[in-house]
C-alpha cells in the first residue's frame, strides 16, 4: 500500500448526500478480475450522458475544479461493499475524501487502499463546500501525523484509529499483522474445539 | 452488567487485540462469490501466502450469472472469464464451489441458510453487504471489502473495531397483508438510511419472534440499508426447527448439544444498548419507496412528502415524481420478484397465492427469479410453478439478476420497476431504470393490475398443493 503522510491540494466539491457505491462505480463495471483501470468509470453515469458524451454540468468535468481531494455530502459511500469504489476513486487520482459522515464498509475499504477518509462537522463541511465552490484555487493541507486539516476556512483536527494511522503512514496493510498472530489463532481454534 | 446477544457472540470470537485499536476477530465461515473474490486470490498469490482454512470457505456463482439458458456457455466474455476465474481459484485452493448448474447453486445468502451452513453463534463474512441476512439465526454476519476477503483468506481472522449496539423493538399485532419486507422498509423509513452506521442491530419484540426464518432473513438482510453492518435476531425454536436435518446442520447428539448452547444466545435482561428504538406494529402498513435510497419509503396509500432539500429534489427528479404525489394507480411495466431479500420459498408462496386464478397485465414484463436451485425445485414441487404459468408468468433460473443488473437482466432506461430487492439507487437495476421497492405481495399485485395497487383481500400462507 502507498504511504500517506501529508498532502496539499485543491479540491473538488460534490455536495450531494448519500452518494452510494453504485454511483461511484456501477455494477456493470465490476466484471474485471484485477484492480486496474476502475478510474475510467468512476461516477460513470454522472460524468457521461446516455449517448456517451461528456456531461458538462457534472463537477468532475468542470476544468476549474482540480485536485486530489473530493469534498462530498453526508453519508458518503453507502450501499454495496464493493471495494471497486475505493479502487476507482484512487485510480482516478483521489487521495482524500472529506465528508460529514462515511458509511462503515466504504471507510474501511478506503483505509485499506491508502485513500484517507476525513470526517468533519456538518457546519465545517458546508463552509468548506461554499469556499471551494466560490474559489476553486482554495488549497487544503492535510497532515496525517498531526491529524490536522488546514484550509482558509479554519484549521481542524480529525479523528483516525491510531492503528490505521500507523498503517497509512508506513504503507502497511492488515495481512502481515494478522499472519503474525498465527500462533494465537491456532491456540484459539484448539480452545474453541474443546468447548 | 449483562451482555447482549451481539456481545456474547463477538466476545467469544476475539483472538487478540491491538492496544487502543482493533480486535482480532475469528471468522467461522467465509462465503465467497465471483465478483469480490478474484483480486483477493490474486493478492495472496502475488505474496505467496496460502489460504489458511479452505474448508471454512464456501463459494457460489450468483452475481454475474445468466438466469436463462444456464446450460449454455455464457455469452458475455467478461462474465464468462470472471466465473472461470472463480472455478479455477476454488479448484486450486480446495474450496467447495456450488457452480452454475449445481443442485446447491444460488444466491450466497439463500444457499448458506438452506444448506444449514449458517448456524447461531457463528461469525460469518462475505464480500457482499447483504451478508447481514444470516443474522436472522443469531449469527454475527457482515459484509466486507476485497482487502478483508484477502485477510480472512490469509488468517481466518479480521481486524475490527467492535461496533456499538443498537436495538430495534417492534411489538404489537401486524395488520393484514403486512409482510416482513414492509416491517423493515418501515423501520428504515422511520430511522433513516444512515441511522445504523457504526452499530450492530438486534431486532427484538413479538413481531420478530412470530416471524418465520424466511421473514427474519428479509429483515436482517436490509440492516445495511440503514447503515448497520449487521442485524441479529435471538435464536429460538423456530430457528432450531429450521436448521434441523439440513445438509450441513449438526446431527443427532451433536445437534442437541448445539441447541443447548444456542439457547444461551439471548440478550440478558440487564444488558445495555448504546441506542434503542421501539416501534408499534399496528402503525405499519404495506410500504413502497419513491426515491433513490431505501429510507425514502412511504405507506402505499400515502403521498410523497414535501421536503425542501437539494438531494431530495435530485432524487425525485431522477424518479420522475413530484412532492405530494400519490403513487397508487401509477402504471408499471416491470416487476421483479427475487434477490437475497425476497427470493425464498415463502416469498413465492405469497405471490402465488395472490396470482392464483388471475392473469398478469399485458403491459407488464415480470421476472420471477428464485434464490436457489433448491427454491426453484420447491416452487415446482409445491405446484406454484403451475399457478404462475397459468397466470402468465415465467420463472427464470436462480441468481442475483435484476437486483443489481450485472447480468443481462436490466430494466430499460426510464422504466419503473416494482421490485422485491433491497436497493433503489439510481441505475441500480439498469442505466436510467427507476426502482420502487416493495414486498412480494405488492409486487405480485402490481404485476396483475399493471399499476401500483393495494391488496384488499387478506392473503394467508397457502395450503401446500
Amino acid at each position: 500500500m502507498e504511504k500517506f503522510v501529508t498532502l496539499t491540494s485543491t479540491a473538488i466539491p460534490l455536495p450531494t448526500e448519500n452518494i452510494d457505491t453504485d454511483q461511484i462505480i456501477p455494477a456493470r463495471f465490476l466484471k474485471a478480475t484485477d484492480k486496474q483501470g476502475f478510474g475510467d468509470n468512476v461516477f460513470r453515469d454522472w460524468r457521461f450522458n446516455k449517448d456517451g458524451s461528456t456531461n458538462s454540468s457534472f463537477v468532475l468535468n468542470d476544468t476549474s475544479f482540480q485536485g486530489s481531494i473530493l469534498v462530498a455530502g453526508n453519508n458518503f459511500g453507502c450501499g454495496s461493499s464493493r471495494e471497486h469504489a475505493a479502487w476507482a476513486l484512487s485510480d482516478y487520482g483521489f487521495k482524500v475524501i472529506i465528508s460529514s459522515f462515511f458509511a462503515d464498509i466504504f471507510k474501511g475499504n478506503a483505509l485499506n487502499n491508502g485513500l484517507l477518509p476525513i470526517q468533519v462537522s456538518e457546519e465545517y463541511l458546508k463552509k468548506l463546500l461554499t469556499k471551494i465552490t466560490e474559489n476553486p484555487s482554495t488549497e487544503l493541507t492535510i497532515n496525517l501525523e498531526q491529524q490536522i486539516l488546514k484550509t482558509s476556512v479554519g484549521e481542524i483536527s480529525f479523528e483516525i484509529d491510531s492503528y490505521k494511522k500507523m498503517c497509512l503512514i508506513n504503507g502497511y496493510d492488515d495481512i502481515d499483522f494478522l499472519i503474525s498472530k498465527k500462533e494465537k489463532i491456532n491456540a484459539f481454534e484448539i480452545a474453541q474445539h474443546q468447548l | 452488567m449483562g451482555k447482549t446477544l451481539f456481545d456474547k457472540v463477538w466476545d467469544s470470537h476475539v483472538v487478540d487485540a491491538v492496544e487502543n485499536g482493533p480486535q482480532v476477530l475469528y471468522i467461522d465461515k467465509h462465503l465467497i462469490h465471483e465478483v469480490t473474490s478474484p483480486q483477493a486470490f490474486q493478492e495472496l498469490e502475488e505474496r505467496s501466502i496460502p489460504i489458511a482454512r479452505p474448508n471454512q470457505i464456501v463459494a457460489t456463482a450468483d452475481h454475474n450469472t445468466p438466469t436463462i439458458d444456464q446450460h449454455l456457455p455464457i455469452k458475455d466474455a467478461l462474465s464468462r472469464k470472471q466465473l472461470q476465474q472463480l472455478t479455477e481459484n476454488c479448484k486450486k485452493n480446495n474450496i467447495t464451489l456450488y457452480d452454475l448448474g449445481h443442485k446447491y447453486n444460488g444466491i450466497v445468502h439463500v444457499i448458506a441458510p438452506e444448506l444449514g451452513i449458517t448456524q447461531p453463534g457463528m461469525t460469518m463474512v462475505c464480500g457482499d453487504s447483504h451478508t447481514s441476512t444470516h443474522g436472522a439465526f443469531g449469527t454475527i454476519a457482515f459484509g466486507i471489502g476485497t482487502s478483508q476477503v484477502a485477510q480472512v483468506f490469509a488468517s481466518q481472522c479480521l481486524l475490527m473495531q467492535k461496533p456499538k449496539k443498537l436495538r430495534v423493538n417492534v411489538n404489537g399485532k401486524l395488520r393484514k397483508n403486512v409482510l416482513p419486507k414492509d416491517v423493515i422498509l418501515y423501520i428504515i423509513s422511520k430511522l433513516g438510511t444512515n441511522s445504523g452506521t457504526g452499530y450492530f442491530c438486534e431486532y427484538a419484540g413479538n413481531v420478530f419472534e412470530e416471524m418465520s426464518m424466511e421473514g427474519r432473513m428479509t429483515v436482517c438482510n436490509m440492516s445495511i440499508e440503514m447503515g448497520a453492518r449487521g442485524g441479529m435476531i435471538a435464536p429460538d425454536e423456530t430457528t432450531f426447527n429450521y436448521i434441523k436435518g439440513r445438509e450441513f446442520a449438526p446431527k443427532d447428539d451433536n445437534f442437541d448439544k448445539k441447541v443447548a448452547y444456542w439457547k444461551t444466545l439471548k440478550t440478558d435482561a440487564n444488558a445495555v444498548f448504546d441506542l434503542e428504538y421501539t416501534l408499534d406494529a399496528s402503525d405499519i402498513e404495506p410500504m413502497i419507496t419513491y426515491g433513490t435510497n431505501p429510507g425514502m419509503g412511504i405507506k402505499i396509500s400515502d403521498t410523497i412528502p414535501r421536503i425542501n432539500d437539494a438531494t431530495f429534489e435530485k432524487s425525485l427528479a431522477y424518479m420522475g415524481f413530484n412532492k405530494g404525489e400519490l403513487l397508487l394507480e401509477k402504471e408499471i411495466n416491470y416487476v421483479f420478484i427475487g434477490s437475497c431479500t425476497n427470493s425464498r420459498i415463502e416469498d413465492f408462496r405469497i405471490a402465488a397465492t395472490y396470482v392464483k386464478g388471475k392473469q398478469k397485465a399485458a403491459n407488464v414484463t415480470a421476472w420471477l427469479v428464485p434464490g436457489s436451485q433448491q427454491v426453484a425445485k420447491q416452487i415446482s414441487q409445491e405446484g406454484l410453478k403451475k399457478i404462475f404459468e397459468e397466470a402468465g408468468f415465467k420463472l427464470r433460473q436462480p441468481g442475483c439478476s435484476a437486483c443489481l443488473a450485472m447480468n443481462d437482466d436490466k430494466i430499460p432506461e426510464g422504466e419503473y420497476c416494482v421490485s422485491t430487492s433491497n436497493r433503489n439507487f439510481e441505475g441500480r437495476q439498469g442505466q436510467g431504470a427507476k426502482t420502487i421497492l416493495a414486498s412480494p405481495l405488492t409486487a405480485a399485485a402490481t404485476a396483475i393490475a399493471g399499476k401500483i395497487v393495494t391488496v384488499s383481500e387478506e392473503i394467508e400462507e397457502p395450503e401446500l398443493v
